[in-house]
Formats: C-alpha cells, sequence, structure tokens
C-alpha cells in the first residue's frame, strides 16, 4: 500500500509519510503560494541508481497558480526535496481571420491559459510522456516528461469545441484524462462544460462520448446532449479500463464500455451531488464519492461529512461515517480530493476547510490527519502505474 | 534610458532587477529587458503576449493608457514600475 501522500492547497504542497501506523507532514513545498494540483509519476527516469538509492521513483510535478504572475509548473526528481520550474503549456496564437463562435457566456474565450486542471502520466511503457487538461479547454502532450508541451490542434479545431462552456470556472476546462493502462494511446477526458470526449490513437482524432448523460441545468430540448454534459470527474478502474464513473453535477452516471453509453445511478442518498469520485483499481464495481447538497448551497447534508461507497456497480450505496464528523462540519470536497491507492483499501480525502482524513480499510473508517490545513484542492497517493 | 522597477512579490519568484534600458515606447523597453530572460517575461505576459490581467504597468507614476499595444512612450530619464493590480486579490 502507499506509504506517502501529497496534499495540494490554497498555501502550498504538503507531503505525508506513514511510518508504522501513523501518518505525518514531512515536508512542505512552495509554503504560501498556491498550490493548484500535484501529480506523481513512478517511472523511473534517467540517474534510475541515484533514484534507488534516494528511496524515490520517478519524479512529482506540482502546479501552481500566481494569480498575478499566471500558472507555472515545479517539478521534483527527489521526493519533493528539490523543485525546478519546467514548461508550461501554451496556447498557440489565434489565427487572424478566426472568427469565434459566441459562447453561451457571451464573450470569445481568449486562448490563453488560465488553469492547469489536469496532469497524468503516460502509459507504464511510454517514457517521458505526460498529459495536461486546461482551462479554456485544451489539452497538452509532453513527451520530455514536461519539458516541453505540444498543443493538441485536432482537439482544439473540432468545432464541437466551441459549443463547451464554463462549469466551475468562466471558461471550459478539461479536469479528467484516463489513460487505458495497456492501451495507452485510448484516452477518456472529463471536460466542464464538454462531456466526456475520446481518442483511440493517441490524440490524433475524438469522438465525444455516447448518450447517458443528463443535464438537468439544460433546457429539456438539450438535456442529453453528450457535448454539454458537465462531468465534475471521471475515474477509471485500473483493472477493468472500460468502467468508468462519473460524478456529475446532477448526477452519478456509469459507463462499462469504455463511454459508449452511460447509465444514471438513480436515488443516491444522502445526495447525487458532488465532485470527487475515486474507482477501486481491481473491482470494477467498487467507487466512493464524497456527497453534498447540491450546488446553490454546496455543504454536506446536516453539517455531516460522510462518504458513499458501492461494491455492486450502484445498485446500493453504503454511506461512511466512522470518524467523520457529524455535527456542524462543513468541508466540501473538490473534484482532485479524493483518492485511492494501488490497492483499494487506502483512501484519502481533503477538504475546503484544511481537513485531511485518511481510510486504511476501504472507507469503513477514517481516522484525522489534519484540521488545520489550508483549503485542499488536490490529494495524491504514490503509487504504481498499471499496464 | 529608462529605469526599468518590479514589484518586489515578483523577486521571490523570478529575479527582476532593476535596470536601465533603452527604448522608445514600454514595449520596446519591455522586450528589451526581458531579451534572454524568457522565465521572468512569463510571469508578466501571458502566451500571447499579453500584459497578465492582473499586473499594472506604471511610467512615471501614470497608469499606461494602452495596455494591448503598450505603445506609450517612455523619455529617456523616465521610470516605468511593473506592480501587481490589486484586482487580482
Amino acid at each position: 500500500m502507499s506509504q506517502r501522500l501529497h496534499v495540494a492547497t490554497r498555501k502550498g504542497l504538503f507531503t505525508l509519510d506513514r511510518h508504522g501506523a501513523r501518518w505525518s507532514i514531512t515536508r512542505t513545498s512552495f509554503l504560501g503560494d498556491n498550490c493548484t494540483l500535484v501529480m506523481h509519476d513512478p517511472r523511473p527516469i534517467g540517474g534510475r541508481t541515484r533514484q534507488r538509492r534516494a528511496k524515490f521513483s520517478g519524479q512529482l510535478v506540482a502546479a501552481l497558480d500566481h494569480g498575478h504572475f499566471g500558472v507555472k509548473l515545479h517539478r521534483s526528481r527527489d521526493g519533493g526535496a528539490t523543485w525546478q520550474p519546467i514548461g508550461t503549456p501554451a496556447y498557440p496564437p489565434k489565427p487572424a481571420d478566426y472568427k469565434p463562435r459566441m459562447p453561451a457566456e457571451g464573450a470569445p474565450y481568449e486562448w490563453a491559459l488560465k488553469r492547469v486542471w489536469s496532469l497524468v502520466p503516460g502509459g507504464a511503457h511510454q517514457p517521458g510522456r505526460l498529459w495536461c487538461g486546461t482551462l479554456p479547454g485544451g489539452l497538452f502532450r509532453s513527451d520530455d516528461h514536461g519539458d516541453t508541451w505540444e498543443f493538441n490542434r485536432t482537439l482544439w479545431d473540432d468545432p464541437k469545441r466551441e459549443e463547451w462552456f464554463g462549469g466551475g470556472a468562466e471558461v471550459p476546462g478539461i479536469h479528467s484524462i484516463c489513460v487505458h493502462p495497456t492501451d495507452p494511446d485510448r484516452l477518456v477526458l472529463g471536460i466542464s462544460c464538454g462531456g466526456a470526449w475520446i481518442t483511440d490513437d493517441g490524440g490524433r482524432s475524438w469522438r465525444c462520448s455516447g448518450p447517458g448523460m443528463r443535464a438537468e441545468y439544460m433546457p429539456a430540448e438539450r438535456a442529453f446532449d453528450p457535448n454539454i454534459q458537465d462531468p465534475h470527474l471521471v475515474a477509471q478502474c485500473a483493472a477493468h479500463p472500460d468502467t468508468l464513473w462519473v460524478q456529475h453535477h446532477n448526477g452519478i452516471f456509469r459507463s462499462t464500455d469504455r463511454a459508449a453509453h452511460w447509465s444514471e445511478i438513480q436515488n443516491v442518498k444522502p445526495s447525487a451531488f458532488g465532485f470527487a469520485v475515486a474507482a477501486h483499481p481491481k473491482d470494477p464495481e467498487t467507487a466512493w464519492f464524497v456527497p453534498a447538497i447540491k450546488d446553490e448551497k454546496r455543504i454536506p447534508f446536516g453539517g455531516r461529512v460522510v462518504v458513499n461507497r458501492t461494491t455492486n456497480g450502484g445498485r446500493s450505496f453504503k454511506t461512511l461515517t466512522r470518524g467523520l464528523p457529524q455535527k456542524h462540519a462543513y468541508d466540501l470536497v473538490f473534484r482532485h480530493a479524493l483518492d485511492v491507492d494501488e490497492s483499494g483499501d487506502r483512501l484519502a480525502f481533503g477538504s475546503t476547510t484544511g481537513s485531511l482524513w485518511v481510510s486504511e480499510n476501504g472507507g469503513d473508517s477514517w481516522k484525522s490527519l489534519s484540521q488545520h490545513l489550508p483549503p485542499i484542492y488536490a490529494v495524491c497517493f504514490e503509487k504504481p502505474l498499471v499496464g | 534610458m529608462a529605469l526599468v522597477r518590479f514589484t518586489q512579490n515578483i523577486q521571490r519568484h523570478v529575479a527582476c532587477p532593476p535596470r536601465n534600458v533603452e527604448g522608445p515606447t514600454v514595449r520596446d523597453i519591455l522586450n528589451a529587458y526581458f531579451r534572454g530572460n524568457a522565465l521572468a517575461r512569463d510571469y508578466v505576459f501571458d502566451e500571447q503576449g499579453q500584459l497578465r490581467r492582473h499586473m499594472a504597468i506604471f511610467i512615471d507614476g501614470e497608469p499606461v493608457l494602452d495596455r494591448r499595444g503598450l505603445a506609450d512612450p517612455v523619455s529617456p530619464a523616465g521610470t516605468i514600475d511593473i506592480v501587481q493590480a490589486l484586482s487580482g486579490g
């Protein structure tokens, strides 16, 4: 099971290590800076021997949003002891004769990086390949561990891309990238608001996912349009990658045919609203969610923090509460702030109010690791890559 | 040559020491300043060369009028201050 957890927060990156049965913060990085995302890439890189001696494999990439000064990426190859700035994904110049389709919000989007919203390693046998999803909707690929980034022009130039609109931000963005473990040219993206998009050829061609997602926030005529859906997160079962789970703006959806069709999971209590979902790495029937009162409030039901777990493909859920605050708790869990390790037994999630919990038994019980961190955007276990 | 000065806050991320730089406009002067220092440029301009939304530039204490083109003239004895706009928080 994973022994190390990284936590990206509004005021820096925190690393926790497990010693014996205890977790403790062992390192802080970028203290005071807005660290919006962190990625662990376990694939060995050059200097393998040196890394083995250092008891750390691969690299970490952290996304910082400095507000005034823009978005930057930094990389560490020594487990976070030192960091170096690396290339930042850059949008291409807008063609002079470009006529943007007017988005629903009424102002054309700038072709400029607003946020790094997803960062994942490529396949286990694609050394150096990383994928990066961004606001306002561009996808980038690196084949040199993040030194440089190539803009995916095919997806950007698809006319349906201009139908996307902001969900959780002023502009649309790619927050989920699911890489098929054994055929890593097959990706599924999650986009708010642009539904799920699929490539089977490493990004040379794209198609919007099949039907089944439902958007109750849209006019009835458009409710089932796959391209206007707001999947808050798409999560893939590593051992059964045709199984995908979606925590959507107004529901929970599941696909067992790699996004060709989606089924809505009904009657989820206390709520089908939330941001985060974690898919069990081995069992396609098991996933975890952190429900909340839907969009107009975005707080836990009754001031109780709970985790919903299904072990039968969504036919029923068990609401897990042991170790979680059940009175006057107003923690909201963002989309990247729940993670599960490679065993499926160890989970962690963090909240907007700086609370961090870990479970060692698949969510049956939880232990508070901190109640005083800055607002948490993302949690990330160090774990091996399947494939 | 005009004096170019940066907010102290940027120095924590990337070195931007004060320097005297020659040029007729703000754009020319900043292009010259950032030549060979792309990392620092990226903190002030986006990838399209536009001044970042919450950055502000003053010439001799007055805000630039042409935020997009940065064509405002600068006198040889002028001072350019690059600061954070409070709109960014």
